[in-house]
Order: C-alpha cells, then sequence, then structure tokens
C-alpha cells in the first residue's frame, strides 16, 4: 500500500494535501487499501479462479444492492428510515470492498484492463470498468426499488439468505474470506432484524400497508430461488411472515437463465459516468 | 515514548474523545529497529474513517521521530464492542454518548443468529440526566456504530453505541 507521507507542518490547509501527491484517483472510495497488509495468498486446495469468481459473485451482490438502497437518501418515509437505508448500503459497500479486493488479490486476471499509468485501484476497476455482463450479481438486487414495503421485502430476503450464508463462510479455508463473513455477520444481523420488524409492522399497519408490502413481497419472491437453497433462511422467512400473518406468495420463479434483467445496465449507467467520463480521472 | 505510546494517543475521527486504543481499533504496534508496523482494525466493513486513521497514526509517529510507518489492516478476528476500555467507556458517557453493555460475549457466538422482530432490549440509562426510562428511536444513527435513542424523563435524544 502507498503511505502518504505530510511532513509536520508542511500544509497550512487541510486542501494543500490534496495537492501534494497529483496521483490521487478521484472517483473512488477514498485512497485506502481495503486489504493494505492482508495475508491474500490463496491457501492449499483452493482454486484461485474459483475463490475469485466466488468473491466477486458475493461482492457484486453487496455492490449493487447498496447502489440501489444508497437511491432512497433523502427519499425514505421519514429521517429516521433513510439513515437507516444509508446505513445499511454502507455496510454492503463496505462488504463489496473487501470482496472485490479479495477477488482481485486472489486472480488479477478478474479485473479490466484500463490505459496504462491509471491510478484506479482493482476493486474501483472491478466496480465501474465492467459492463453488465461481467456483473455476477443476482438480479433480485438489481431490480428498481420500488416502494418503501418493497425495498423492506427484499432487505429482509437479502439479509436472511446472506446471513445464513455468511455464518458458514466464517469457517472458510480462506482466510480473508472467512473473516469478511463473520464481519459481515454482525451487520446482517441489524439489516435482517430492521427489516423484519418493518414487515412485521407494514403487515398490522393500514390496509393499504398490508396490500403493498403483499404485493412487494410477490416480486422479491419471484426472484428468491437465485439466492440458492437453504433451510436456515426457510425457517427464518417463515417465522416473520408466521409472525406478520401473511401468506407465503404463491408466485411463478422469474427465470433469467443466468443473465441481468435490463434494470441492471441502466442502473450501471449512471454509477459508473463520471468514473468512465474521467477513466485516468486525476486530479 | 514508544511507538504504542505515542499511537495510543491518536483519537478517532468521529469519536474524537476516544484514542484508537479506547475504541479497541488499534490491534498492534511492532518496533523493529526504526520501522513500525501499526494494525487497526475496521469497527465496520464500510468504515470511511480508515485512511484518516492511517494518516494520523503515520503523522503522530513521524512527530515523535518515527519516520518508517507503515500501517495494514487486521480483519481478524473483527472489532467487537467488547474491545471498548473502561476509559473509553467514561470518556463516551461524559459527551452524552451512551457505551455499548460491557462484555456481550458477542466474539463467541457461532451458528446460526436468532432474528429479534421485536426491539432489542438493552439497560440503557440517558446520559444527561442519568434516568432509565429511555425509548429506542432507531438501531441506527449518524455513524454505522450507533443506534438513535430519546429520553423521555428530559426528552433529549441521544446516541448509544451498538453491541457488536
Amino acid at each position: 500500500m502507498t503511505i502518504h507521507t505530510h511532513q509536520p507542518g508542511e500544509h497550512e490547509s487541510a486542501y494543500d494535501g490534496l495537492l501534494v501527491n497529483d496521483a490521487h484517483w478521484a472517483f473512488g472510495t477514498d485512497f485506502e487499501d481495503p486489504l493494505a497488509g492482508v495475508d491474500t495468498t490463496v491457501p492449499d486446495g483452493i482454486d484461485a479462479a474459483e475463490l475469485a469468481s466466488y468473491c466477486l459473485a458475493l461482492g457484486d451482490d453487496a455492490l449493487v444492492l447498496s447502489h440501489r438502497l444508497s437511491e432512497w437518501c433523502s427519499r425514505a418515509p421519514d429521517l429516521e428510515e433513510d439513515i437507516a437505508l444509508a446505513n445499511i448500503a454502507l455496510d454492503l459497500l463496505g462488504q463489496a470492498r473487501l470482496l472485490l479486493a479479495r477477488a482481485a488479490a486472489a486472480d488479477p486476471s478478474v479485473v479490466p484492463t484500463l490505459p496504462e499509468g491509471s491510478p484506479v485501484p482493482p476493486e474501483d476497476a472491478l466496480a465501474f470498468f465492467r459492463d453488465d455482463r461481467a456483473f455476477r450479481n443476482v438480479p433480485l438486487v438489481e431490480l428498481p426499488n420500488g416502494d418503501f414495503a418493497e425495498t423492506v421485502c427484499r432487505v429482509l430476503v437479502f439479509a436472511t439468505h446472506r446471513l445464513a450464508l455468511f455464518e458458514r463462510l466464517a469457517a472458510h479455508p480462506d482466510a480473508v474470506l472467512s473473516a469478511v463473513a463473520a464481519k459481515g455477520v454482525k451487520e446482517l444481523t441489524y439489516h435482517r432484524d430492521f427489516a423484519g420488524r418493518w414487515f412485521v409492522v407494514l403487515a398490522g399497519g393500514t390496509e393499504e400497508s398490508r396490500r403493498r408490502l403483499e404485493a412487494g413481497l410477490a416480486r422479491v419472491w419471484a426472484h428468491r430461488h437465485e439466492l440458492g437453497v437453504d433451510a436456515e433462511a426457510d425457517g427464518v422467512l417463515a417465522h416473520v411472515l408466521a409472525t406478520a400473518g401473511v401468506a407465503e406468495p404463491d408466485v411463478r420463479p422469474v427465470v433469467t437463465d443466468g443473465g441481468h434483467t435490463e434494470h441492471l445496465g441502466r442502473m450501471l449507467a449512471e454509477m459508473q459516468s463520471v468514473a468512465r467520463a474521467h477513466p485516468r480521472g486525476l486530479w | 515514548m514508544t511507538a504504542w505510546e505515542v499511537a495510543a494517543t491518536v483519537v478517532d475521527p468521529e469519536l474524537p474523545m476516544l484514542t484508537l486504543a479506547d475504541l479497541g481499533v488499534l490491534r498492534e504496534v511492532e518496533e523493529d529497529g526504526g520501522a513500525v508496523v501499526v494494525a487497526i482494525t475496521p469497527t465496520y466493513s464500510g468504515c470511511p474513517a480508515m485512511a484518516t486513521m492511517r494518516d494520523d497514526l503515520v503523522r503522530r509517529l513521524q512527530e515523535e521521530g518515527y519516520d518508517d510507518v507503515q500501517v495494514r489492516v487486521a480483519l481478524d478476528p473483527p472489532w467487537t464492542t467488547d474491545w471498548i476500555t473502561p476509559e473509553g467507556r467514561r470518556a463516551l458517557a461524559e459527551h452524552g454518548i451512551s457505551p455499548p453493555a460491557v462484555s456481550t460475549g458477542a466474539t463467541d457466538r457461532r451458528g446460526p443468529v436468532p432474528i429479534r422482530l421485536s426491539p432489542t432490549r438493552r439497560a440503557v440509562s440517558c446520559p444527561r440526566c442519568t434516568s432509565g426510562d429511555v425509548a429506542l428511536v432507531s438501531e441506527f444513527g449518524s455513524t454505522a456504530c450507533k443506534a438513535m435513542y430519546r429520553c423521555r424523563a428530559c426528552l433529549e435524544p441521544f446516541d448509544h453505541v451498538k453491541e457488536i
């Protein structure tokens, strides 16, 4: 990693520091490698390409849902929920950074080639310079938000499955993936509780809140199969639905054949526009 | 001062009443000749303050004559509020932030986490008037590590560092 060394008293203003090193990547999250100093050697018996592909899929799920949730900023029903959704988006963005960085370290060939001398770190190259066909996320996370009830349903189903998965991944032989998962478990617990409580509240609210909740759940449920078969998640979701007095939706699964819906391309066009307009992104 | 002593004076950018050591984010400081390697751990995966912490550590250590400083990330074991020191908890309370419960056992938790569909019950008291008659407003607050509460006695809102 690069340490930007500043001599004491060198800068009169905090902004002066921005001008010292003109190799700053202008559009990333910050100038920190999230795996700085972490041993990223792939352990014996693990296929590096498979590990990278798996981490990309997990990272893309988090990145895409994080972006969707961030679209709620300033638009949620009230300030507390606005802040809650932004917090969940931030946690998922953090998971995405770690997982994309882990994928890039395990198999550098997954990282798109950028112009020579580009300062873009691998995690940002993966986030901003792949097109929709290269993204590995499940279509569930790329669908437009819908209303607040539908967002609650999506966070509930997604966090329930991801939490169950991360509990198991905490014992993965790759020490980096297992550490990311063990950390994620704590965050996902809060996400799932938040969505589960709102699910019960909306189900027991007004006729309109219940109608919207059931409609949102049906749309989400049609994509639930993308998250795989998971007995623990089944049990948790059945418990939430029973507590809320909501029947499991009778919907036909939407099959995307491993591809994406039209929505991902549009979302990425917005998310990636600034980075792609300035691929060397220097200031 | 040893490198650890210097690093232990650096404060958290978002909770400046706490040092990184009191917050439990400063994991290790190794001195090898003139070189220093500092290990820090993020509170949450998306902690936006890691770069600032790193820069502050490097600057403080350089001020004390440690020219060769590297800061590395330690992800394992994951940060837990159990690592916030008694001094750190006192400093939080003095600044109007309710500290997390002591020893949640969060680090030892394994296996399925039960879902909680009713508000989390915590023995929280108002850092302003010490009343225990408080209400949870939201499990999410101004930073990733805090929940929002309101005191029913003095009616003031306050932050609580939530247990993880």
